[in-house]
């Protein structure tokens, strides 16, 4: 067996059966071994895709997603790829052709050292410079990117260490006494959380992406439901919990719902899990939340008092200290002041319900989400681009259901809506996914148009077309005095024919009631489709400007009660 | 935030790339790090680094915990205030004269140096001790000229069990 059959055998034995990647020079070895294997590999058309389809595939399943580029740029058009799966704790294992070792560092051609590169955007990073190494730095790579707090972990392998024979094929895991992430929360500070849920008359869970990461939704639910506390999330958790329920709020933050945004500083106990309060969650930090307590249970230690000081921490897996503190709390009994808190956020959610119904031509882009939401289900996945399109989505659509909400959070990466949707229709192709995106982002990856048509992946792609690039636009007309910079994208094409072109259906939209009619046979048709539809681009999304507090929102927040 | 010296022990696995990794975390939060020493510990396969870096608090304890997250990273400490420190300097020195080869030695003498090599211009002294002690002997030899210096930076252990 040579070095890349060993690679390829080891992501079979890691129960893998899809990869995404892009041939060249120094992967020729690999991708001949790969010519005769029963290995699926979807030729993206640029390797950025790769990475983002691997972290979408990541998130979709919960299962580690694989992306494969050569040395030198194809290496280095991954790295925003790894960086975004880094931010967001995705775990990916990119594999990437490196110059044969004794040209390394001598510039050869189409050498880069992406470990080097990567090294502050990854997990951890294995070069093996022997065909014996791969079968155990495989392993190791999986175990590494899935466990703890997930992440990226990149394998750099020279070209001629895929020729090369294996002596054996040993992969027992590499020994990595540094590496010991805490999953059992600790039981004393877990009964100190007790303590102060008993004495809370305000409380509101937080919950990020590390619950759904850590498959702790039914775990958060029943907190939830036995505390009686209303649950807000970060952008990524949303789906943590079933966000038409009673309790859920929605989510917090520099575009969030204004009811979590107006209720945060009222609560007098905050129970934040899997969240690393990022500045676009809490806001001005020492207007976050200032008279409450704060208890945040967390994998990963260096998130603890990070960027907001805790009264209580907790390190662990989210599920396994929710389990704990659900045991602890059997005999907890909801007091009268809790009820009548929780009523009061309830009622107030009904109230400060944000408005989706018009009928405005050119389309208000909530109104079109609000017709994505009436044809999706449960089950359906949604990916988002990044800017005004994510957050429309994020702000207007009600996520039930945990992994069904796949944005890029901490890099803000444009161009990740749609790739992450073709990972997320690999790893679950029963269920409808549909990508939204902005015109900007589209753009940068429209050519995964050729790779959705050529593997049959039935993604819908929505294009919420305002010829401009929005958030920097909206920021510009809020702040900047209306001085629209380089925002403007006049000369953009005609993305129905752009589609075609691929050979990918489209269709425009222009009134309300046709995203709707649209969706619906598309997800009948099961085909990929492009919805380009066209939105008026002075909606202003309501934000937190720079510097604000997380209760100071500017720009109209319109309701839905005062429709009529 | 008020900078402060810092100590920081820390057992790594030997492998490439660790210095840059560590040394990367430091560079990300803007502290310059004064010394940095590398050598195999009592493990084998492990290597002992020592960092010295002035940083605040808040901003060294976030390092710290971005520093245990490598996964080559076994163990850190910070042992600033109860640990011995030592450095190796080498410095050579000029000889203007011959009453200043013999003052030189007699330098050399209280602060318990050596002497490494000779020449008619020049004598190279090797001297060991924490950073104060070989600033002092800097600062008394250097009216004579000094022609060079090389300094290992900080090592340090924690002192007891």
């Amino acid at each position: 067996m040579r070095g890349g059959e060993a690679i390829i055998e080891s992501l079979k034995n890691m129960g893998v059966k899809t990869i995404f990647g892009y041939p060249g020079g120094q992967t020729i070895p690999f991708y001949d071994m790969l010519y005769d294997a029963d290995m699926d590999h979807i030729l993206v058309r640029h390797e950025q895709c790769a990475a983002h389809a691997a972290d979408g595939y990541a998130r979709a399943s919960g299962r580690v997603g694989v992306c494969l580029a050569t040395s030198g740029p194809g290496a280095t058009n991954l790295v925003t790829g790894i960086a975004t799966a880094y931010m967001d704790s995705s775990p990916i294992v990119a594999i990437t052709g490196q110059v044969p070792t004794h040209l390394i560092g001598n510039d050869a051609f189409q050498e880069a050292d992406i470990i080097g590169i990567t090294m502050p955007i990854v997990k951890h990073s294995y070069q093996p410079k022997d065909p014996d190494l791969i079968p155990s730095i495989v392993k190791s790579s999986f175990e590494i990117a899935k466990s703890g707090r997930p992440g990226p972990v990149l394998i750099d392998v020279p070209k001629e260490v895929q020729e090369g024979d294996l002596t054996k094929f040993d992969d027992s895991l590499i020994e990595t006494p540094g590496y010991n992430p805490t999953i059992k929360g600790n039981i004393r500070q877990i009964k100190k959380a007790r303590d102060l849920i008993k004495e809370a008359k305000r409380p509101l869970i937080l919950a990020g992406a590390g619950v759904i990461i850590s498959n702790a939704c039914c775990e958060l639910k029943k907190l939830a439901d036995t505390i009686n506390a209303p649950v807000m999330t970060s952008l990524l958790g949303k789906g943590a919990i079933d966000e038409t329920d009673d309790l859920a709020l929605g989510m917090l933050g520099m575009h969030g719902r204004k009811v979590s945004n107006d209720s945060i500083n009222e609560s007098d106990l905050l129970i934040a899990i899997g969240i690393r309060f990022s500045d676009r969650t809490t806001g001005r930090l020492d207007s976050f939340a200032p008279d409450t307590k704060i208890i945040h249970i967390d994998i990963d230690p260096a998130e603890i008092g990070k960027n907001v000081d805790v009264d209580l921490p907790i390190v662990g897996d989210a599920r396994n200290v929710l389990s704990s503190l659900n045991k602890v709390l059997n005999d907890y009994k909801v007091s009268p002041d809790v009820n009548k808190w929780t009523d009061m956020i309830k009622q107030r959610k009904r109230d400060l319900l944000p408005r989706v119904t018009y009928s405005d031509v050119p389309l208000k882009p909530q109104s079109v989400i609000k017709e994505i939401s009436e044809v999706l289900t449960a089950d359906s996945i949604l990916t988002t681009d990044v800017g005004q399109n994510q957050m429309w989505a994020a702000h207007f659509y009600d996520t039930q259901k945990p992994r069904k909400f796949i944005s890029s959070g901490g890099l803000g990466t444009m161009g990740f809506g749609f790739p992450s949707a073709i990972g997320a229709k690999v790893a679950c192709p029963d269920d409808p996914v549909v990508s939204i995106n902005g015109d900007g982002g589209f753009l940068m990856v429209c050519q995964e148009l050729a790779t959705v048509k050529e593997y049959d992946i039935p993604v819908i792609a929505v294009v919420l077309e305002n010829r401009t690039l929005g958030m920097v636009y909206q920021w510009q007309s809020l702040l900047y005095n209306e001085r629209h910079s380089q925002t403007l994208l006049g000369n953009s094409p005609d993305f129905v024919k752009l589609a075609e072109s691929f050979g990918v259906n489209a269709v425009q939209i222009t009134k309300p009631g046709e995203t709707k009619e649209a969706l619906k046979s598309a997800i009948k048709d099961n085909e990929a489709i492009l919805l380009d539809i066209v939105v008026d681009p002075d909606e202003l999304l309501p934000m937190l400007p720079p510097g604000a507090g997380i209760n100071e929102m500017i720009g109209e927040y319109k309701l839905e009660k005062d429709v009529n | 935030m008020d900078k402060e010296y810092h100590v920081i022990s820390t057992l790594v696995e030997d492998k490439p790339g660790v210095l840059q990794k560590v040394a990367g975390l430091f560079n990300r939060r803007g502290f310059n790090i004064d010394s940095i020493t590398v050598g195999v510990s009592e493990v084998e396969g492990l290597s002992r680094m020592v960092i010295s870096v002035h940083a605040d608090e808040k901003g060294l304890e976030q390092v710290t915990k971005q520093l245990n997250k490598l996964v080559d990273v076994i163990k850190i400490k910070d042992i600033t205030k109860n640990a011995v420190k030592r450095e190796l300097c080498l410095v050579k020195v000029n000889i203007p004269n011959e009453m200043a080869r013999a003052e030189i030695m007699q330098y050399t003498n209280i602060f318990r140096a050596k002497i490494v090599d000779v020449t008619e211009e020049a004598l190279m002294i090797e001297l060991t001790g924490d950073a104060k002690k070989i600033n002092a002997f800097i600062s008394l030899v250097e009216g004579y000229g000094i022609k060079k210096i090389s300094r290992t930076g900080l090592t340090a252990m924690a002192r007891g069990v």
